[in-house]
């Protein structure tokens, strides 16, 4: 397992609010890690910081073999790049059917022009397919992606980040809002994915985090305050006070 | 405090014909001027150069009322003496060739006759001369100090070199202070320029030094004035202010021109001359044996040309070599008109000394302008500071209101005729008809779009529509007046250079005012608190028990009823007509996004930055506003490009993404 | 999960006029009206339209020509521009500098020629300088008149001109995320300076007099207007045509699911590695060029163009037709721009009765306008979906 991701010294403030405090995390591929952490510890911001949305004040950003600065990247430079991201509320394209959005997410050049004159091959119409059965949506394609339910949408968003075929994964409260089987599913998928790729989870969740079974990172007041199995930190007396004491 | 005599005087004047108007026939005989000029009927009605001081001493003396006026047109010819009476009268020409006789007590029309019954009086040069010099001194030695300062302004107008004793004379007769301080100043601007003694005319320049008035700097400038010479070479004794190069200080072909204007060398022919001697010598189709369709290309047609000069029949072509060769043989150069070189230099050295003071006397004057175009634009755009910046409500009809406020102003000038009464109604009502013209939009409209930002723009957009055509079919489409009363319509100024209209001064009180008002009731009100709570997060403040509703349409309210307001104070200094909103939106929007939305303060600085910069560039390029506002519209654009959140900037998550 | 495999198979084959079946319609119903029009016309048919008609339903083809752009621009990438008819004018202009220099140069080249030496090239270019910019008191042809002389140097600029002042702005717009109303006032602005540039005597385009007599063809000067029409209205429709299918390419398939997805969330696209700053810039550009093209075939029918056609409310009625006519749906910019123009034709040049109430007498010349704004806020408030949103409702009824 090598270093994939390496955020070090990383800082933030908005209006006097120190939302990330010199934080360090680092995450190898592949790797299965999930982030748990009370709210406003700066889960969100830490993936704005990843993935471009927002500008660290210090602190430096290393991705990849090539040690490629990331803070130095455009959001769609980020995602090219092979970070992809899912966030907390599901923003799918309402308008537009399962298999445009899919088709939207697929691995292809992502200029204006080979955009335009794009033609689904057969290797990509297999490849939504196949998403679009690991999501369960492949009875749907055709379908205005604002008629799904809420889970049917949170998978969708999976499945477009898995079209994107990223390195990264950072997924926001996937289970948010899931009957329990649809969340038994989405564990399934995380865990697979993760077999070949870099998979980071925000999660609230402890019982969808023990089924993970993976490396935990807790965050508080935008630092890292404990690190290590499940087990291992739920025993942390500082993260029994911040966080599950509670 | 004793009233000076001269307001008596002033008031004898004005009253005594009144007082005699309802009988003039009778008064006519016993008024003092008829009096007075017919004891000296003869030297009037004939008047010589050697008798004529004695009238007018005569004049001086008794001082009767409406004796300039008499020596005035007595000089130009205007007054007629009946043969049957020997009275004296003004003329002036009625119908068909017919005088209609004018009193020269009362000023009453006596009788129309033709120019036989009377003899009008010729003055010949001399006399009016005197009649004038006369008339000058009799006004600088007035004891009214208004007609003493009215005759300075005269001289100042008209300058004279034989004012100079004159005003010398009144001069040491003068007891007031600022009057005298006048008088040796305007002595100073004649000795200048007619005094024949060159040391008194240093002297005189030397008093002009530093002095940055449009009078003082005329005179110099005039000392100064230059003609342009050429000569074999320069001639001794001449004033010369600069030598010009051939080719560097005057164009190579216009010194041609200058010699050949002059007679000193052939001229030049030109392309046209050239075609015009080529087309003289058209024979059988041909020139010169060329066939004339060949003559399409100048090379062709001044080779053509070189045949014709060989044959002598046109005269020669001048070349570039012929040109240079001509040119240098001469000198050019501007002289002084004035030929004493110490009194040009001096009034160099005077002007010189001025150019400091000047230009930041004009960088002051600039920015007096500047503020004004700035609080218009402040004013302007100050409701949209509210209704776009607080509420961040895109409201295209925004300059509709403004142009509501000012027909609103129009239509209470033509109900109460005195102007100052009628600014003081149409401000409160401007108010209250925009303000519930905003709330009616408000509830009707805006209400429902405040969640599509760009479909309220577009309805508004109807609205503002509509509301121009109603008032074009309401009031024409031809620019109505708003008058401002009196004591707001003149200016006030600090030297020639600096001055500013009243009514601008008041526009930036008021522009002031509004902005005192503003941050009053946003930042120390129950409303201002309510509204800023509504903004920023409405479902709170409604749980907190202020209802949004009646947040939003107060806020709206005020905005418009802002609009409204600067509509008056917008129409007083440019004209209302339907389209006035149009004109100003735009830069509206441009004012606040610039300044930072949500920001009083920012759209102050907006209007500054917005004012000062199209002032700057209209310096830069006078006299083309349509210019200047294209420039800053570009500049605003690029503006935006490096702080797109304006120059009050709102940081953090609340700014919005 | 167990999905039969049949239903997700099923054999899809799309194509352009699959996926959008109005444009077959479309292209039908255009094709049968300019028959129509070219068998009733003066020019080569029974007489029955007038030329004038003629001219006015060709300019309305054009304006629907630019309204399918904005549709683009703002119904399916979300950037309510309020600057293309500002790339519009450009157009015309462009076309415009060359119908007046190429027709101002045949007459002085007639007048000059009857003198007994022929004109040089230098007097030719002066004289037609003097005609041309003698109403703004100067002689001298401006630099931009630099290519005037040549047809398809102009028509070039037709194209680029419109596309680099679009490209520009666009860049400058778009890489500083102005986004929203903001752009929309930023567009604005861009229209405003450029009519204020334009009214300006010194700026080379003849300040408020614009460029007239354009209805004259160089080089067909004798032929009569009821054919030029007939040329212009038939280029009109073919461009329509060709926009429209231009533009029905772009917006189906994935780039029209990029573009509306940049509509919907703009931030989402760009995490799924999409440089939305290039496709709006394409789009903004790209619908800039079809718009200039459309002012170029519009102003020859118009005779005459001004910098007022610029001013920015211009623009601001082009968003009014593509919301009435339902914007998203090309079809729908179509049938408003088409049945907003025309009935503004019809009731401000006098066509339509006023009506007598006893007590006020209706002129329509005084209304339109009210009724239009009044008109607009309703669609604005009821039918956000315009008058296209009716054949969904018509569809939908259908079993």
């Amino acid at each position: 397992m090598t270093t994939l991701l390496e955020v070090s010294g990383v800082s933030v403030t908005f209006d006097g609010f120190r939302a990330i405090n010199n934080l360090s995390i680092a995450i190898g591929e592949p790797e299965l890690r999930a982030v748990i952490g009370p709210n406003g510890a700066g889960k969100t911001t830490f993936m704005d910081i990843v993935t471009g949305k927002t500008r660290p004040d210090e602190g430096r950003v290393i991705w990849g073999e090539r040690s490629v600065d990331l803070l130095k990247l455009s959001e769609s430079d980020i995602a090219k790049i092979g970070i992809g991201r899912k966030f907390q509320k599901p923003t799918v394209f309402e308008e537009q059917t399962v298999r445009d959005n899919l088709a939207m997410a697929l691995k292809n050049r992502r200029g204006p022009l080979s955009v335009l004159t794009w033609k689904a091959t057969t290797r990509d119409k297999a490849r939504i397919l196949e998403l679009a059965e690991e999501i369960g949506l492949a009875d749907r394609l055709e379908r205005r992606a604002g008629d799904l339910s809420h889970g049917q949408k949170q998978w969708l968003e999976i499945g477009m980040l898995l079209a994107q075929d990223p390195r990264l994964l950072l997924v926001d409260e996937p289970a948010a809002g899931m009957t329990p089987s649809e969340r038994e599913h989405t564990t399934d998928l995380l865990k697979r994915a993760a077999k070949t790729r870099a998979v980071m989870v925000i999660e609230h969740d402890m019982e969808f985090i023990r089924r993970l079974g993976c490396r935990v990172t807790v965050l508080h007041e935008g630092a890292v305050l404990a690190e290590g199995s499940l087990d291992h930190v739920t025993k942390n007396q500082q993260v029994i006070d911040v966080y599950l004491g509670r | 405090m004793p009233r000076p005599p001269w307001f008596l005087i002033l008031v004898a004047c004005l009253t005594v014909p009144l007082l005699l108007r309802p009988a003039p026939l009778a008064a006519q005989t016993e008024t003092p001027l008829q009096d007075l000029l017919q004891s000296m009927q003869q030297i009037v009605a004939s008047p010589s150069r050697a008798r004529v001081a004695e009238v007018l001493d005569a004049l001086q003396q008794a001082d009767a009322p409406g004796t300039t006026t008499f020596l005035n047109r007595w000089a130009a010819r205007e007054v007629y003496e009946r043969p049957e009476d020997g009275l004296f009268f003004y003329g002036r020409e009625g119908a068909a060739r017919s005088l209609i006789l004018i009193d020269i007590d009362t000023d009453a029309d006596i009788a129309e006759v033709t120019t036989r019954d009377v003899n009008q009086i010729r003055v010949n040069a001399g006399v009016r001369r005197e009649i004038e010099a006369a008339m000058v001194s009799f006004e600088l030695l007035n004891p009214d100090p208004a007609r003493r300062s009215a005759a300075l302004a005269a001289i100042a107008r008209s300058p004279d070199p034989e004012q100079i004793p004159l005003l010398e004379a009144a001069l040491e007769a003068e007891e007031q202070a600022a009057i005298a301080t006048r008088m040796a100043r305007l002595l100073d601007l004649l000795n200048a320029r007619f005094a024949t003694d060159s040391a008194i005319r240093v002297a005189a320049i030397e008093g002009l030094r530093g002095d940055i008035s449009t009078e003082a700097r005329r005179a110099l400038n005039q000392i100064l004035a230059t003609s342009a010479e050429l000569a074999p070479e320069i001639p001794a004794g001449s004033n010369v202010a600069r030598i010009r190069v051939p080719g560097q200080d005057i164009d190579l072909l216009a010194a041609y021109q200058r010699l050949s204007d002059a007679g000193l060398a052939p001229p030049r022919p030109g392309r046209n001359a050239i075609r015009d001697a080529l087309r003289a010598n058209v024979v059988d189709g041909e020139v010169g044996g060329i066939p004339v369709h060949q003559l399409h290309t100048d090379e062709m047609r001044r080779a053509t040309y070189r045949a014709l000069e060989a044959a002598g029949s046109v005269p020669p072509l001048v070349t570039q070599a012929d040109i240079e060769a001509a040119v240098a043989e001469y000198v050019f150069f501007d002289q002084y008109l004035e030929p004493d070189p110490a009194v040009t230099d001096a009034a160099r050295a005077a002007l010189d000394s001025t150019r400091t003071a000047i230009s930041l006397w004009q960088f002051l004057s600039l920015s007096i302008d500047a503020l004004s175009l700035a609080s218009i634009f402040f004013l302007a755009a100050i409701g949209l500071a509210i209704t776009f910046g607080v509420m961040r409500v895109i409201n295209m009809a925004h300059g509709e209101f403004i142009m509501m406020g000012a027909y609103t102003g129009y239509v209470v000038q033509t109900m109460i005729p005195n102007y100052t009464t009628s600014l003081i109604v149409a401000l409160p009502l401007a108010f209250l008809v925009t303000f519930a013209a905003g709330v009616a939009m408000e509830r009707t409209v805006i209400r429902h779009l405040y969640s599509r930002p760009l479909e309220t723009l577009l309805a508004t957009f109807g609205i503002s529509i509509a509301l121009q055509q109603l008032a074009k079919n309401i009031f024409g489409t031809q620019a109505r007046p708003l008058t401002s009363p009196d004591w707001l319509a003149g200016s006030i100024a600090l030297n020639d250079l600096v001055s500013v209209s009243t009514i601008r001064v008041a526009i930036f009180v008021m522009a002031l005012a509004f902005l005192l008002i503003l941050l009053f009731i946003l930042n120390r009100t129950r409303l201002g608190l309510e509204v800023r709570a509504v903004t920023q997060n409405p479902g709170m403040a409604a749980s907190m028990g202020i209802n949004p509703d009646r947040i939003n349409m107060l806020t709206f309210g005020l905005g418009s009823g802002i609009a409204g307001v600067a509509g008056v104070s917008i129409g007083l200094v440019a004209q209302v007509t339907s389209e006035m909103g149009a004109n100003y939106i735009v830069q509206s929007f441009m004012t606040v996004v610039v300044g930072g939305v949500g920001s009083v303060f920012g759209t102050l600085a907006g209007a500054t930055l917005i004012g000062a910069l199209q002032k700057g560039i209209e310096w830069f390029n006078p006299g083309n506003t349509l210019a200047a506002q294209t420039y800053m519209v570009l500049f605003i654009i690029l503006f935006i490009q490096f702080r797109p959140k304006g120059i009050v900037a709102l940081k953090g998550r609340a700014a919005g993404d | 999960m167990d999905i039969p495999r049949k239903t997700a198979a099923r054999p899809r084959r799309r194509t352009l006029f699959q996926d959008n079946p109005s444009v077959l319609w479309f292209m039908g119903l255009l094709g049968l009206f300019t028959l129509g029009v070219t068998i009733l016309s003066e020019g080569f048919g029974l007489g029955l339209i007038s030329t004038n008609l003629v001219k006015i339903l060709g300019m309305t083809l054009c304006l629907c020509l630019i309204a399918i752009a904005m549709d683009v621009v703002w119904g399916y990438c979300g950037i309510l521009s309020l600057g293309h008819f500002a790339f519009f004018g450009l157009g015309g202009y462009m076309i415009g500098m060359w119908l007046m220099y190429a027709r101002t140069e045949i007459v002085i080249r007639g007048s000059l020629g009857r003198g007994t030496i022929p004109p040089t090239e230098l007097e030719v270019s002066e004289a037609v300088a003097a005609q041309i910019f003698g109403v703004v008191g100067s002689s001298e042809l401006p630099a931009i008149w630099m290519f005037a002389h040549s047809l398809p140097a102009q028509l070039a600029l037709v194209v680029l001109v419109p596309g680099l002042l679009a490209l520009i702005f666009g860049w400058l717009a778009f890489r500083s995320r102005v986004t929203g109303v903001y752009l929309s006032i930023l567009t604005q602005a861009m229209t405003l300076a450029l009519s204020l540039y334009l009214f300006q005597n010194d700026t080379g385009l003849r300040g408020n007099n614009g460029l007239s007599g354009l209805q004259n063809i160089p080089g067909a000067l004798d032929v009569p207007q009821s054919i030029i029409s007939m040329w212009f209205f038939w280029a009109s429709a073919f461009m329509l045509g060709a926009g429209y299918l231009l533009f029905a390419w772009v917006v189906s398939g994935k780039f029209g699911s990029v573009i509306r997805a940049i509509r919907d969330n703009e931030a989402r696209v760009r995490f799924l590695g999409y440089n939305v700053e290039g496709y709006k810039l394409f789009i903004f550009t790209l619908t800039a060029v079809i718009s200039g093209i459309a002012g170029a075939l519009y102003y020859p029918q118009a005779g005459i163009i001004n910098p007022a056609e610029i001013a920015p409310i211009a623009s601001i009625y082009l968003a009014v037709w593509v919301a009435i006519g339902g914007r998203g749906r090309l079809y729908g910019a179509v049938i408003g721009a088409a049945s907003v123009s025309l009935l503004s034709s019809w009731l401000t040049g006098g066509g339509a009765p006023n009506i007598d109430l006893g007590f006020y007498r209706i002129v329509w010349t005084d209304w339109w306008l009210v009724l239009l704004g009044l008109g607009f806020v309703l669609v604005t408030l009821f039918f956000p979906k315009g008058i296209g949103g009716l054949f969904d409702y018509l569809v939908r009824k259908q079993p």
